[in-house]
């Protein structure tokens, strides 16, 4: 574990910068997708952008008093990315459709959640000690969607939405953050038994069952429950942070032998037994052949001719028509960007989730409890999965998953959910990259003032 | 509006998302210096694991000048531990390494590492904490020979 040895700078004004010019991305694209259709300025792009530019700012200003040490350039990138998923949302909208204002709703509820979080959670550690009620909470949210009643039913071939009223809600998206804190919770006090108990067979050696049991136990939940519903996406999603998480806890190559080798078993049954894995293994594979083209694969393929068309500098936003493609505000966002952006565009776009990662994996690096270190790399390596998974199947790397793009895809779940992380994640770095916090951890029943060595009252744990 | 106008905001834009890109790389290139050990090729954890040579701690402890864990308050009052080269886990659960009897201790309580020539103590979310000297413990911190460490109502030492 390596220290940062330079003194702790806030870099706020960098942040400000940054965020000016990530404004200037998001505005500049909101801009451009109506510019030569007389509608650049009307009253839905000032609206946009001035709702847009007013919440980064306030979130700037909450990270000044609030989480003075913060990374500086989480925010940046979050806030780039969202502006250009807005402007592409907006701009793919039918005249008088409703999805790009509804994309905005979503943002400022997700900003203030996040907002929220950077406010009242002053030391992620507090979150270790809802380890086992976050397990439970996961568990829950996977299972609600199966629950009639609250259930929205089969939509698009997977129960993952559950209902309240007319809002529909994809309680999976919260739970990969609430399963992200009951690994780091969990192995960051267990590490050492599964790293130095149990038998050695070979030259591998496996931990106790006794010392697994949680971790499998919540590996099983969410991949059965997966299956359940039907979601192929998420549950590559959860069994790949069981398995980083695992891996980065326990500095054992052997993991990731073992989950690739889950992985290839688990997708190879699954592709015999379920019908609609079979499907979309078969429309991945043979997606060109014309009767394949007219039931299933339709989506990718028309995608893929559009960021053909886009080409490496792409048709200018406003230009393409990435409306041709089923779902071009959600599942094919990247597609759409890719038509309009072209391949210039889009590897902006990858970068700066690669970025985000680095920050993510930099935060992790820094900070000094176990317990962060592992929260900041789930979570972080959470978005970036999500993204190769959702990447990877618009450009036909793997089969196309509904997964959603973090960030930029239509979605008020997906959006909340991410900027909840952002908030951990900001959090995470405060305390990384802060001078040394040597305060105790205030006990759960009297919050210590920092400084005052408060005696721990004795509890008798049973 | 003319072609060439747009043509221009068009170009202008991916300039403007590069511009982006290229702030924010030259905005945290200071921190992406990991510490000078780090970049000076100091070995990796499963690099160490499989060479043990590589350690630049010897791999038998003989610099540490603790060899012995000795319980000098509470329930085991007496028990004296021999330290190796392996963390130490200190709770009331039957699988750590020495097993306290303490009613104020946790299952899994704390951990006792060496690393360097030096031995840590780190809490694993005791309810009641554990104490080095009279400070709590919030992270890792070297223990030196004689320092008392409490865990619940058992003192241990480290003595040479």
């Amino acid at each position: 574990m390596s220290q940062v040895s330079t003194t702790p700078k806030p870099r706020r004004n960098v942040e400000l910068a940054l965020l000016l010019l990530a404004l200037a991305v998001g505005i500049g694209a909101n801009m451009m997708v109506g510019v030569d259709q007389e509608k650049a300025f009307d009253s839905d792009f000032w609206f946009q952008s001035s709702l847009l530019a007013a919440a980064a700012l306030v979130f700037h200003g909450v990270l000044r008093f609030r989480a003075k040490y913060a990374d500086p350039v989480i925010l940046p990138i979050v806030v780039a990315l969202n502006g250009l998923g807005l402007a592409m949302i907006h701009r793919l909208d039918a005249p008088g459709g409703d999805t790009g204002n509804n994309q905005l709703r979503w943002t400022l509820i997700a900003m203030a959640v996040a907002i929220a979080v950077v406010f009242f959670l002053k030391d992620h550690r507090i979150l270790r000690r809802f380890t086992f009620i976050s397990l439970a909470a996961s568990a829950l949210l996977l299972i609600l969607p199966l629950v009639p009643g609250i259930s929205a039913g089969e939509v698009l071939g997977a129960r993952v939405w559950i209902r309240f009223g007319s809002m529909t809600f994809q309680p999976g998206e919260v739970a990969k953050i609430t399963l992200a804190i009951f690994f780091a919770g969990y192995l960051s006090s267990n590490r050492d038994l599964i790293l130095l108990a149990g038998r050695k067979i070979g030259p591998m050696q496996f931990p106790r069952f006794k010392d697994m049991g949680p971790m499998i136990t919540a590996w099983l939940v969410s991949i059965g429950v997966l299956v359940f519903q039907r979601d192929l996406g998420s549950s590559l999603l959860f069994f790949g942070l069981f398995i980083v998480m695992i891996y980065v806890a326990t500095s054992r190559i052997s993991w990731v032998v073992i989950g690739l080798a889950l992985i290839i078993g688990g997708g190879f049954v699954a592709a015999q037994v379920f019908a609609h894995v079979q499907q979309r293994v078969y429309g991945w594979l043979n997606a060109f052949s014309p009767d394949v083209y007219e039931n299933g694969s339709r989506q990718v393929i028309e995608g893929l001719f559009g960021m053909a068309n886009g080409g490496l500098v792409g048709t200018g936003l406003g230009q393409g028509r990435p409306d041709l493609v089923p779902f071009a505000n959600s599942d094919m966002i990247i597609a759409s960007l890719g038509e309009e952006l072209g391949l210039i565009g889009l590897f902006a776009v990858v970068l700066l989730y690669l970025l985000f990662f680095t920050r993510g994996f930099r935060a992790s690096l820094g900070t000094r409890d176990a317990f962060g270190k592992l929260l900041a790399c789930g979570l972080s390596f959470a978005v970036v999965l999500q993204c190769f998974v959702v990447i990877g199947g618009v450009t036909r790397l793997i089969p196309l998953t509904g997964l959603t793009t973090p960030f930029l895809a239509a979605g008020g779940s997906s959006l909340l959910a991410n900027w909840i992380i952002v908030g951990l994640l900001l959090m995470i770095s405060h305390a990384a990259r802060g001078p040394v916090d040597t305060t105790p951890l205030p006990p759960a029943e009297a919050a210590a003032a920092p400084g005052i060595d408060t005696p721990t009252e004795a509890v008798k744990q049973s | 509006m003319s072609d060439l106008t747009i043509t221009a905001l068009r170009f202008g834009f991916l300039l403007l998302l590069w511009v982006l890109i290229f702030s924010i790389v030259s905005a945290m290139r200071r921190d992406l210096m990991v510490g000078r050990k780090a970049a000076a090729g100091a070995p990796t954890a499963r690099q160490v694991r499989r060479n043990p040579e590589l350690a630049d701690a010897p791999p038998q402890p003989v610099k540490q000048q603790a060899r012995q864990l000795v319980v000098v308050e509470g329930p085991l009052k007496g028990r004296t531990l021999p330290l190796a080269a392996s963390p130490i886990l200190l709770g009331r659960a039957q699988e750590a390494t020495l097993v306290l009897e303490d009613d104020y201790a946790s299952g899994r309580h704390a951990r006792l590492f060496p690393q360097g020539s030096r031995w840590f103590i780190e809490d694993l979310g005791s309810t009641n904490g554990t104490y080095l000297g009279d400070q709590q413990l919030t992270r890792a911190l070297p223990v030196e020979p004689g320092v008392p460490v409490r865990i619940g109502k058992t003192v241990i030492e480290l003595r040479p």
